[in-house]
């Protein structure tokens, strides 16, 4: 149980900054996600908390305590790998009881805390298995497990559902979720999945390049993400981001077609800006499908042929050309559609975004 | 395919026409088979069946016609109640233990240092295996002169160093040329572990180290709970690799000592060696050799079963 600070944090291999000088404050007991394209400097980030990689500049807190110098094993943390990283020539319960056997804990304490472990993650028929004869979701469970029986003040998850199918990974993902709710650690969990990151955190961390591009709840890193690319990579599919310059009151896109300004933009932009307005799909549908039909306040109503469409059952997706641009419009309670067919589309221009094309941050402000 | 087919149509053939050539009838396998088994034959199997119908006769290289006159065991009882096989025997054993362990150790060492290296690695483990790369019989001239006791370079080294006054007798003291021997052994052949316990540490997965040191390991816990247990399979490869090599240890002895002195360190081969050709008992030596080879089958045995419980312990999927 233990805050998690990273104050300016570096890392650089040779002359490449991976991670340049980033802040984070992770409370006691919060569940962190940190989330980017591979690349980013996330895992880099996490090896440094865990100590596996060294750090180039700047301090890294747990529990008040800067931890820069210590290893690994003095900074008590746990760690669950992409790969699981299980001891191959151990069985379930050695490799879940390993770590205390190491420090040095009563064998009888060491079995307690390992049934406790394996009742809260349903191994106990896989004790006396060996990594090799269980399948990945096991595994996975059985590298959670040996992190739990540690009691660390600490949890590090470096993309611990990766290698898992896609069924595998939502049950995997929802018991993480009931762990943190047990266990009531701090918990840093690295991602490149954006879904994961928005289900399971408390707050999210959005890094790009070594930098930080946003740190907020699921809700706000959604609702007002603070730059283009932070809109880009929150949400599925993804916003729609196009370029458009103001005038008249108009933004007006490539190939002269246009929306009205958004209400809330009005002051915020003169004539002549050129700026990237961007649009949930969930905020472009067709006029009566949408998610909040009857109440929206700043809805532009515009005629437009659609190109594709993809039903999913419970809702179609379909691709629209405006501007020249393809734009992706989710439509709700769906009706049949075919290809070619002009409708009626309704644009929430109260969800809209506006960002700079040269900074790529919100002008929400 | 095409070749059964072949071989298929071939053996009509041979059948069709054969019926009236009297030509006996081969199934394909047996006919593709045959020519390696007659090479086999030819090479392998009939000097072997010689040689052990010739351990049961008294032959002997200068009297050729010995060769018919069947004893029985009574070369193998000869051997077996001789007390200098059993010494040499004995010595043989003592020298295969010594060596393989030091040479682990030793490869363990040089491995680990090497898979540290971050610049120059291709160039270190080529250097690694340049020991590999000479002749037994070089090796053991060269470590000759180096333990000679007069102009070696070990003594020069010593006494230059004030670590001793004495010329210190190498090769010419029993003991002291055995451990003579085996630094020549081991100088020579730890690039064997060396190489194969590299290859293991490079084809090993980094997270369960990580995993280890994160669980609390030290840099010695970490290898001795996790490394290791990886690593045993590739040093057994090495140790029944090596075990055959130094069972069979002959050039280098007979470079260094010729056995001597006073037999202090006659080995198996050099004992079976000396007693084929400077005594030319044939016979004899044929049954020593035979008793021999029992040693490293059973060397071979105990390493491959040890082998196979340390890739079970791994979980290895080779």
């Amino acid at each position: 149980m233990a805050p998690v600070t990273l104050k300016k944090l570096v890392k650089s291999y040779g002359n490449v900054d991976v991670v340049h000088g980033i802040d984070l404050e992770v409370k006691d007991r919060e569940f962190i996600a940190l989330v980017g394209p591979s690349g980013c400097g996330k895992s880099t980030t996490l090896r440094m908390i865990a100590g596996l990689e060294d750090i180039s500049g700047g301090i890294i807190e747990i529990g008040g305590k800067p931890v820069n110098d210590l290893p690994p094993r003095a900074r008590n943390i746990s760690m669950v790998f992409q790969s699981y990283a299980l001891y191959p020539h151990m069985t379930v319960r050695e490799n879940m009881g390993f770590s205390l056997k190491i420090g040095k804990v009563a064998q009888s304490e060491i079995d307690t805390r390992v049934n406790e472990a394996a009742a809260i993650l349903d191994l106990e028929k896989y004790m006396d298995r060996r990594p090799s004869q269980l399948s990945g979701g096991q595994r996975q469970r059985v590298a959670m497990g040996r992190a739990i029986v540690r009691k660390p003040d600490v949890f590090l998850f470096d993309e611990p559902l990766s290698n898992l199918d896609a069924k595998l990974r939502t049950q995997v993902r929802t018991e993480i979720k009931r762990l943190h709710a047990k266990v009531q650690s701090t918990m840093i969990y690295v991602t490149h999945d954006q879904v994961e990151a928005m289900t399971l955190s408390d707050r999210i961390v959005i890094m790009r390049d070594g930098h930080i591009e946003q740190v907020g709840t699921p809700e706000e890193v959604f609702r007002r993400p603070a730059t283009r690319f932070v809109a880009g990579f929150i949400g599925s599919p993804p916003m729609n981001l196009n370029e458009a310059t103001v005038a008249d009151g108009k933004l007006v896109f490539a190939g002269g077609q246009s929306l009205p300004l958004p209400i809330e933009f009005r002051n915020k932009v003169a004539a002549g800006d050129k700026l990237i307005f961007g649009l949930r799909p969930d905020d472009i549908y067709p006029t009566g499908h949408g998610l909040n039909s009857g109440e929206a306040t700043d809805v532009h109503e515009m005629e437009l042929p659609v190109a594709i469409t993809e039903p999913l059952g419970n809702e179609t997706l379909l691709f629209v050309t405006m501007a020249q641009r393809e734009w992706v419009s989710r439509m709700l309670n769906p009706r049949p559609m075919g290809a070619g067919e002009m409708v009626r589309f309704s644009f929430d221009l109260s969800q809209a975004h506006l960002f700079s094309p040269e900074t790529g941050k919100t002008l929400r402000g | 395919m095409k070749s059964v087919n072949l071989a298929g149509s071939l053996t009509n053939v041979m059948s069709a026409t054969g019926h009236d050539m009297k030509f006996p009838k081969f199934s394909a396998p047996t006919l593709l088979l045959l020519p390696a088994i007659v090479v086999l034959a030819a090479v392998i199997v009939l000097p072997l069946l010689f040689s052990l119908y010739s351990s049961f006769t008294p032959f002997r290289l200068t009297k050729p016609e010995s060769i018919w006159v069947f004893i029985g065991f009574r070369n193998y009882v000869s051997v077996l109640t001789n007390i200098e096989f059993w010494t040499a025997f004995g010595r043989t054993v003592l020298l295969l233990t010594v060596a393989l362990n030091a040479e682990m150790f030793l490869g363990l060492g040089l491995a680990m240092l090497v898979n540290k290296a971050t610049h120059g690695q291709r160039l270190l483990r080529t250097l690694m295996m340049f020991p590999m790369m000479f002749s037994p019989v070089l090796v053991g001239f060269q470590f000759k002169f180096l333990f000679n006791d007069n102009i070696g370079f070990v003594n020069n080294a010593l006494q230059s160093l004030g670590l001793t006054t004495n010329a210190i007798p190498w090769l010419i003291d029993g003991n002291l040329a055995l451990f003579s021997i085996i630094v020549a052994e081991v100088w020579s052949s730890t690039a064997v572990f060396a190489i194969l316990i590299l290859a293991g540490l490079l084809a090993m997965p980094q997270e369960p180290v990580e995993a280890a040191r994160v669980d609390g390991c030290t840099p010695w816990q970490t290898f001795r709970y996790v490394t290791w247990p990886y690593l045993m399979p590739f040093a057994f490869i090495a140790m029944t690799i090596r075990s055959l090599d130094v069972a069979r240890a002959y050039d280098i002895v007979k470079i260094m000592t010729d056995g001597g002195p006073a037999k202090r360190t006659e080995l198996l081969w050099t004992l079976v060696g000396r007693t084929a050709y400077s005594d030319a008992r044939m016979g004899l030596a044929n049954a020593m050799a035979y008793i021999s080879i029992l040693l490293s089958i059973l060397f071979t045995v105990y390493f491959f079963r040890k082998l196979a419980a340390a890739r079970q312990q791994i979980g290895a999927e080779w």
